[in-house]
């Protein structure tokens, strides 16, 4: 068996590391796209729409990811689709990542305070200048702390793109374990990749919090 | 011909009926107080002259233009009712000049110049000039409804509702707004207060609405009303609350 330096496997680990952060940028855009124009059809839209959009939500929300990735590479397979492990991750992760951040938007713009509608009601706005000028500043304020704690579920997200064969840092650490066979070592390292991505993103969100609420909006 | 007239207005939420056939007319420069125990329909009655609640039934005339159902859009409305509520509710995001200057620059499409010169008169009036870059975080309470009073100006309506502006308020602030609301009376502004300030309602109404159960169950010029109440209901009101 070759024999693995410490540096080998590091080097490898952050070389599929790049894919992880690739992978999560996706899924955070196109999820964030996604949730976007969901949380704006939910709130404005005909019932109908409103009640779809709840149906997609609970749908991503109470299945588990691994069972979307599977769904989104072998089903595409299935429906004579050739898709590549690169589209379906991203696919899957981009639509999981959009019920949860259509959620968590709804949430942000029904945080702000009724009297705030009925203030810009009686001021003669309308409800896309009220939504425009008072809701919406307000929604986005309470809403990036949770959009960036969110984030940090993603980044973990991406490493179940590694069974269906995606190669980011899991898989990158279960081929190398196959060759070094160095469990701990490996495993270790690539659970440090995560933090390193992950902590300073939970850091953020955490200030961004106490700020929000020492800013006295609420 | 009155300035506001109200003719029969019925409002229920569910089962529960709130106002059960109001008649109300209220003169311009007129400063009317609407008092009541809670539950007895006085803010609902101020909620549907602005629209904020549909009625089920009567008519809303303001100068001789209905107001209700669709016939008037908010736009229209704001420009003719006003409305300061007991949360101030004023915007968070903004500080005072930016509050007042809203419904100005977006609803009546004022150019930002001439909307600025409106907040700063207005602010001015209510004895906010010294903090028009303030945010209402800023502010204590009486002050925050100071600026929602001249918010509400801003689009100088023809009448002002007032729910309970003071109730929200320390003891040692609801002066400074009292003496605001006073002198905008003064100047012939239309009032038309739901108020738990007995004293306020007694010195500067011209006229108190005593409700009960949804009706209006007596009303008349505050001294009358207040030293020779003619039911039990209103002795009783009166009893607890002085």
């Amino acid at each position: 068996m070759t024999d693995f330096t410490l540096w080998d496997i590091v080097r490898n680990l952050l070389l599929a590391g790049r894919w992880t952060v690739v992978l999560s940028l996706i899924a955070f855009a196109g999820g964030a796209l996604v949730g976007l124009v969901l949380t704006l059809a939910r709130m404005g839209g005909l019932k109908p729409i409103r009640w779809l959009i709840r149906l997609y939500v609970d749908l991503f929300q109470g299945t588990p990811l691994l069972m979307q990735l599977f769904l989104a590479y072998f089903g595409a397979a299935v429906l004579g689709f050739d898709v590549s492990a690169w589209t379906a991750a991203s696919v899957a992760l981009t639509l999981f990542t959009s019920a949860f951040l259509c959620d968590i938007w709804r949430g942000c713009v029904e945080a702000v305070p009724s009297g705030q509608w009925q203030a810009s009601r009686v001021l003669g706005l309308n409800y896309l200048q009220s939504m425009r000028h008072v809701i919406l500043p307000q929604a986005l304020r309470l809403a990036v702390p949770p959009t960036v704690g969110f984030s940090v579920q993603v980044i973990k997200g991406t490493a179940l793109a590694s069974v269906i064969g995606f190669v980011e840092l899991t898989k990158a650490g279960t081929m190398l374990n196959n060759a070094a066979f160095a469990p701990f070592t490996i495993f270790a390292l690539v659970a440090l990749g995560y933090f390193i991505l992950c902590y300073p993103l939970s850091r953020y969100a955490r200030h961004l919090e106490k700020k929000l609420y020492g800013a006295g909006i609420r | 011909m009155a300035l506001v007239s109200v003719k029969d207005l019925h409002k229920s939420f569910g089962e529960l009926e709130v106002l059960k056939g109001i008649d109300l007319e209220v003169e311009a420069g007129e400063v009317v107080s609407i008092i009541g125990r809670s539950g007895s329909g006085k803010s609902t009655l101020l909620r549907c002259l602005n629209q904020l609640e549909r009625h089920d039934w009567g008519t809303i005339v303001l100068a001789d233009q209905r107001l209700d159902g669709a016939a008037m859009s908010p736009g229209e409305l704001s420009q003719n009712v006003g409305m300061v509520f007991q949360s101030f509710n004023l915007f968070p995001h903004k500080t005072v000049v930016e509050n007042v200057m809203l419904a100005p620059l977006v609803v009546k499409q004022t150019p930002r110049g001439e909307a600025r010169r409106i907040a700063e008169s207005v602010l001015a009036k209510v004895g906010m000039s010294e903090k028009v870059d303030a945010y209402p975080a800023q502010l204590s309470g009486g002050q925050q409804q100071r600026v929602a009073i001249a918010r509400a100006l801003a689009m100088n309506p023809k009448v002002l509702l007032c729910d309970e502006v003071t109730s929200a308020l320390d003891p040692e602030l609801v002066g400074e707004v009292l003496r605001v609301l006073e002198e905008l009376a003064r100047e012939g502004m239309t009032l038309i207060l739901v108020t738990h300030e007995m004293k306020f309602a007694r010195d500067v109404s011209d006229r108190v609405v005593f409700m009960h159960q949804g009706r209006i169950h007596e009303s008349g010029d505050p001294q009358t009303l207040f030293t020779q109440p003619r039911t039990p209901e209103l002795s009783q009101f009166i009893a607890s609350v002085l």
